[in-house]
């Protein structure tokens, strides 16, 4: 590498000389809540001493992690998460997504209405939308639809924040209701169930973790070591200085949300599957909690900061506190208190940093 | 090194003739006739709003010309954007400083231009790290810079180093021209030094400069020639290193109690 070539007047270009990874404290954060929840499970009388990620007594696969629970803490938030992978990106760039879940909803009644089978137990199964006609298509034909429609509503919010130059919060909130009315407009409200085996699959068991964790992984080598990531981090953090280097901003943005909306549109076809059916509802609050994922994960709402690897860290913090209150048997109301305080607190540290982060040069 | 030799059509980099940009009523630049030689570094000064910048926005691209001509490398161009111009060769560092916060340095270097594999991937081609931190250390050795490491992120950087870096991602990359405006302006003693010694290694190297500063000591230290602008013209053009010429005298044009000869009657 050249990395620690040595430099001119003797100073060394040295590799090791890296700012601390924001990464780490999001990953030391995560470990300091599941010890809260550690020690609350020791401390609250009513838990007799239970652990939450510890298994003492049965120790079937030689392991002492209770594997069930955290099997659980990353599937709740696997959906979401394929959601927040997307919005990362569009975070970095400058820009926001709030269509991503209503985007759920509608793509996951197209999907489904084409993912339905012809047969339940031996009984027709009502067709919400295609008739009489219809008859069971292979997996391939509703994924193609989904991705389709999720490029397609991605292409009309980039091209408006790209070229009517209107706030992306702007967009993105009329798009946020345009989706919600086509899933309704679609069935007319009636949810659409029972697919097909093969589309059923893709959402079976712990499908839905491979999935999220694929995704991440591809999408950690996209932003991190090619083209487009480079110049989506560019347009996030000085879009001037990106157009004046050649880039071609506005058709990058596109792209941008072009794959967010591609992503909400995968998550909406992975929940259908997992739920075995489609209804209008379907993804509410989804766009808040994965822009929440990717703040509490370090992703700067500014533009240019954040990655992949603390996305992926701030949907575990999700997970966590999701499973930490129902292991501490606290209602669901606490929980969204103690979410909204932890992603009130995650945004103040990242200013609190980067001010500090100026003052130093 | 007699200016004299000079004179074959074949040395000049960029010649400008009659140039005019009017934005409305108000006359910002008129019929200025400028040449500037391989290896020669001029300087452009003069008082606020008497065209210097705009003469520099109409040679960059940032700005169409109302009237007249520019002649770059040979050949008469015509830029539609600062784009055009950067990819025939002229490079300039901007007042405000075009470089992405929470980039390195390398990714700085090559942004827009970075070099890849894989590239039948498209816009997710691969980006050659290793290629393009190797080029960037040659870069900074090229011109001079010295910071501590080309991976720290630009933001973390003070304001000399930023500007180091913004002159030599101009520097690096074969530019025919470089052009910068002010480029210490809002730099301390120490951080002035440091880009003075990035202009006398170019002025070493042989690379043509456009320099548009204030700081009289730092165009007689290291410029070959002083373009004044008065009033939206040209109205000197002083050869500081064959003749014996002041800063009074510099000043003298700049407020207009002088007049060049050749200016004479084209000067208000």
């Amino acid at each position: 590498m050249a990395d620690s070539t040595e430099g001119i007047g003797g100073l060394k270009y040295d590799k090791t000389k890296r700012a601390w990874p924001n990464e780490l404290n999001i990953f030391f954060a995560l470990i300091a809540i599941v010890l809260i929840f550690e020690a609350l499970g020791q401390i609250l009388p009513y838990m007799n001493g239970q652990s939450m990620l510890f298994d003492f007594n049965t120790k079937r696969d030689g392991t002492i992690l209770n594997i069930a629970r955290l099997k659980i803490i990353i599937l709740q938030v696997s959906i979401i998460g394929i959601i927040a992978l997307g919005v990362t990106q569009v975070i970095i760039s400058g820009g926001i997504d709030l269509s991503s879940g209503p985007l759920v909803g509608a793509a996951a009644m197209i999907v489904m209405s084409f993912a339905q089978t012809e047969l339940v137990n031996g009984n027709p199964n009502p067709k919400a939308v295609f008739g009489d006609w219809a008859f069971d298509l292979p997996v391939i034909v509703p994924v193609i639809v989904g991705l389709s429609f999720g490029a397609f509503i991605g292409a009309i919010n980039g091209s408006l924040i790209a070229y009517t130059r209107i706030p992306p919060f702007i967009a993105t909130l009329g798009m946020f209701l345009i989706c919600r009315g086509i899933a309704q407009w679609w069935t007319r409200g009636q949810p659409v169930s029972f697919p097909t085996e093969g589309y059923a699959w893709l959402g079976s068991g712990m499908m839905p973790v491979v999935w999220f964790l694929m995704l991440a992984v591809l999408f950690h080598f996209v932003l991190r070591h090619t083209v487009y990531g480079k110049h989506t981090y560019a347009i996030g953090s000085n879009e001037d200085a990106a157009r004046m280097s050649g880039i071609n901003v506005q058709r990058h943005k596109i792209l941008v949300y072009m794959i967010a909306s591609m992503l909400a549109a995968f998550a909406a076809i992975v929940l259908s599957s997992k739920n075995l059916t489609a209804q209008t509802g379907m993804g509410q609050f989804y766009e808040l909690f994965a822009i929440a994922m990717a703040v509490i994960g370090g992703v700067s709402l500014t533009g240019g900061r954040g990655s992949v690897v603390g996305t992926v860290l701030g949907a575990m913090v999700f997970g966590v506190i999701q499973s930490g209150f129902t292991y501490i048997r606290l209602d669901a109301f606490y929980q969204l208190m103690a979410m909204g305080t932890i992603i009130i607190s995650a945004v103040v540290l990242d200013q609190w940093r980067q001010k500090t982060g100026k003052s130093r040069s | 090194m007699s200016e004299l030799k000079l004179h074959d059509m074949g040395d000049i980099i960029l010649e400008t003739r009659g140039l005019t940009k009017h934005y409305g009523g108000v006359h910002a630049l008129e019929d200025a006739d400028f040449i500037l030689r391989k290896g020669e570094h001029v300087a452009i000064m003069g008082d606020n709003g008497a065209g210097k910048s705009t003469f520099v926005r109409q040679i960059t691209g940032v700005e169409q010309k109302t009237r007249g001509s520019i002649v770059f490398d040979g050949k008469e161009v015509e830029f539609a954007g600062p784009l055009d111009a950067r990819e025939a060769g002229i490079e300039t560092v901007f007042q405000t400083l075009a470089l992405a916060d929470s980039l390195d340095v390398s990714d700085n270097l090559f942004l827009g231009r970075e070099k890849t594999m894989w590239n039948w991937l498209g816009p997710f081609r691969r980006l050659d790290y290793k290629a393009m931190r190797k080029d960037t250390l040659a870069a900074l050795e090229k011109t001079g810079v010295k910071i501590p490491s080309i991976r720290n992120t630009i933001q973390n950087m003070s304001g000399g180093q930023r500007q180091c870096v913004a002159i030599a991602r101009t520097a690096s990359f074969h530019s025919k021209l470089t052009i910068m405006d002010e480029p210490t302006a809002a730099l301390g003693v120490q951080e002035t030094a440091q880009v003075e010694n990035i202009i006398r290694t170019l002025k070493e190297q042989g690379e043509p400069l456009i320099l548009v500063s204030h700081n009289m000591r730092q165009v007689f230290d290291l410029m070959d020639r002083i373009i004044v602008f008065r009033r939206g013209r040209i109205c000197a053009n002083l050869d500081i290193m064959n003749e014996d010429i002041s800063g009074e005298d510099v000043v003298a044009y700049i407020t207009g109690a002088k007049t060049g000869e050749e200016y004479m009657e084209s000067a208000v």
